[in-house]
């Protein structure tokens, strides 16, 4: 029995549409249309005790849907759903004990009160038997370095420190699965760091299974084994990265600081893909043409002051598997 | 300690922070209780007629009103409204814990923490200078603290209630602005509910919110004979139970329809 089990899941959102203009303010006094808008239609996936996936898609696609689906805060329209031998929404107080929720945007923490406070109200809410929570705590104070935190108010938190916090807020009950909403957005790259390497580190040492919803390639590339991506609340696809690459486009992008602006440059085996000023943005297949080769006869060519090879970003894969779906 | 005996005292010590505002209540229940002790001492000296309260009962009840103001429910909670405008309540929804109960205890907090603040320099000060006379026996001054507590439980569930419509409305102006009135009026903060016309009667008699201030204070002035209490008390059972059912109910009906927006 997987521990997460989603079949034909169906959400709709009835949205007031709403005409522009004094006239149309006025018109939606009087009679109002509504729009549907499938925010789900027909999910299926199942996931393993253990594993790390990355839920990925484009705005509106229905990541946070499922994801509030799953945590039993959101009720579908229809579909079977069983996490851990629950359905979400039905029980949800036995349910929630055992799970951990971040979403990125938002904070579990009180807002006023020191950082350690709210831990301890957690424990309390959870029922965390108090060794068991002063082993926990201990353990993710020194896993995240929260020690100097500690006693701050949480309203004077920096964004990175917050998260850190919310991270270990998530975690103070020791849940076997996680849900992390967009865990990373709006860090910097030393708390992105943090943040990826400890996710890692509770996946791979503790075994508990994460879902990640995020935009961040970065993300995606450093932790997940699999990777689900959503559109249009379709799954569009479901497997390993590298999977989805070869699946959608084997391309890779070659970019080059040339010594000249406004070279232009040519070669069979390229296509031109942007050109600002003296960096030129090329895409190749390397099944096609060696990247080895391809520099070498590039840089013999041209004066090229730099390169880099670098996977198209998530969002040009996703878009165009979006555009592949339409 | 529960879930909810955690958040009712981490809400409780974080609400006894604030002196300032505790000072600045005290300022103005003591200017507005001097005002309405003048309205009355004039209201009775221009009266021939007979009143159905005393001018020194009326000056009791004017000051425990002025002590206990903070009881009332006038507000919804404001962290609660602020989570709910914000979708930082979907967090209040990942806990192992029963909502209604988790934000009752919540309300009941906000209600008693700024009460303490205020209520016992205001009743010591009202006590030695004001006019404000002790209970009218011991039997009275317990029922008083019994119906005391009833206050408070009854104002906690009229606050929950209020924080759940938020659910639906999302924005708790309007009964930001309404409840107020109501509350002001039919509790017996404006004017004790005796001196209301004998029409108005059975219309505040049969509502919840003169169990916050009216029921005690003529409890404590010995004004409602020991005969009544068991029927107040039983009127006010049901009324909490009504009224904690209601917020049950439609809690429960907003979780299902309930749309946390944005990502």
């Amino acid at each position: 029995m997987p521990q997460i089990l989603v079949e034909n899941l169906v959400k709709t959102f009835r949205i007031a549409e709403r005409q522009p203009g004094i006239g149309g303010a006025i018109k939606g006094l009087v009679s109002r249309r509504y729009r549907t808008v499938k925010a789900l239609d027909g999910i299926s996936f199942s996931l393993e005790a253990g594993e790390l996936v990355g839920y990925i898609g484009p705005n509106g696609a229905g990541k946070s849907t499922t994801v509030k689906a799953l945590s039993g805060i959101l009720v579908p329209d229809s579909g079977k759903c069983v996490v851990l031998g629950h359905v979400p929404w039905k029980d949800r107080q036995a349910y929630v004990a055992q799970i951990g929720v971040v979403f990125g945007q938002r904070t579990q923490l009180w807002w006023d009160l020191p950082v350690v406070e709210s831990f301890d109200l957690l424990r309390a809410i959870y029922r965390v038997p108090q060794p068991q929570y002063a082993a926990k705590r201990d353990e993710l104070i020194a896993l995240l370095n929260l020690e100097p935190l500690l006693d701050v108010p949480v309203r004077q938190l920096s964004l990175g420190q917050r998260m850190r916090c919310d991270l270990a807020a998530a975690l103070i009950h020791s849940p076997s699965l996680l849900f992390l909403d967009e865990p990373t957005i709006g860090l910097d790259a030393v708390s992105k760091l943090a943040v990826r390497d400890f996710v890692r580190r509770l996946n791979r040492d503790d075994g508990v299974t994460v879902i990640l919803t995020t935009h961040d390639m970065d993300d995606i590339e450093a932790l997940c084994s699999r990777l689900i991506v959503i559109g249009g609340g379709h799954i569009l696809s479901d497997g390993t990265l590298d999977d989805l690459r070869n699946r959608v486009a084997r391309q890779r992008w070659l970019i080059l600081d040339l010594a000249q602006a406004g070279v232009v440059v040519e070669d069979p085996d390229i296509t031109v893909i942007a050109q600002d000023g003296s960096r030129v943005t090329l895409a190749f297949d390397p099944a096609m043409v060696p990247p080895a080769a391809l520099i070498s006869r590039i840089t013999a060519k041209y004066e090229v002051q730099d390169l880099f090879v670098q996977n198209p970003p998530i969002e040009t894969i996703i878009a165009r598997l979006y555009g592949e779906a339409q | 300690m529960s879930g909810y005996a955690a958040v009712f005292s981490a809400r409780f010590r974080m609400l006894l922070q604030y002196r300032a505002a505790a000072l600045a209540g005290f300022g103005t229940q003591l200017f507005w209780g001097l005002i309405r002790v003048m309205i009355f001492e004039a209201f009775f000296a221009s009266s021939s007629h007979a009143q159905p309260m005393r001018l020194d009962e009326t000056i009791t009840y004017i000051w425990l009103g002025q002590a206990l103001f903070a009881l009332l429910p006038f507000r919804t909670d404001p962290d609660v409204s602020q989570m709910i405008r914000t979708g930082s309540v979907a967090y209040e929804l990942v806990r192992p814990v029963d909502l209604y109960g988790f934000w009752y205890a919540r309300a009941v907090a906000d209600r008693v923490a700024p009460t303490v603040l205020r209520a016992i320099p205001m009743m010591i000060v009202a006590w030695l200078f004001l006019g404000l006379r002790p209970p009218a026996s011991w039997e009275c001054g317990v029922a008083w603290g019994i119906a005391t507590v009833g206050a408070v439980l009854m104002s906690g569930a009229i606050t929950a209630l209020m924080t759940i419509s938020l659910l639906w409305t999302m924005a708790g102006d309007g009964i930001a602005r309404l409840m107020p009135t109501i509350v002001l009026f039919f509790s017996g903060m404006l004017v004790p509910l005796v001196f209301l016309p004998a029409s108005f009667q059975p219309i505040v008699d049969a509502l919840p919110f003169r169990d916050i201030i009216d029921v005690p204070f003529r409890i404590y002035m010995g004004h409602l004979p020991p005969s009544q209490w068991p029927a107040l008390l039983a009127q006010e059972g049901i009324w909490l139970a009504v009224l904690i059912g209601l917020g049950r109910w439609f809690l429960s009906r907003s979780m299902r329809r309930l749309v946390v927006q944005g990502g």
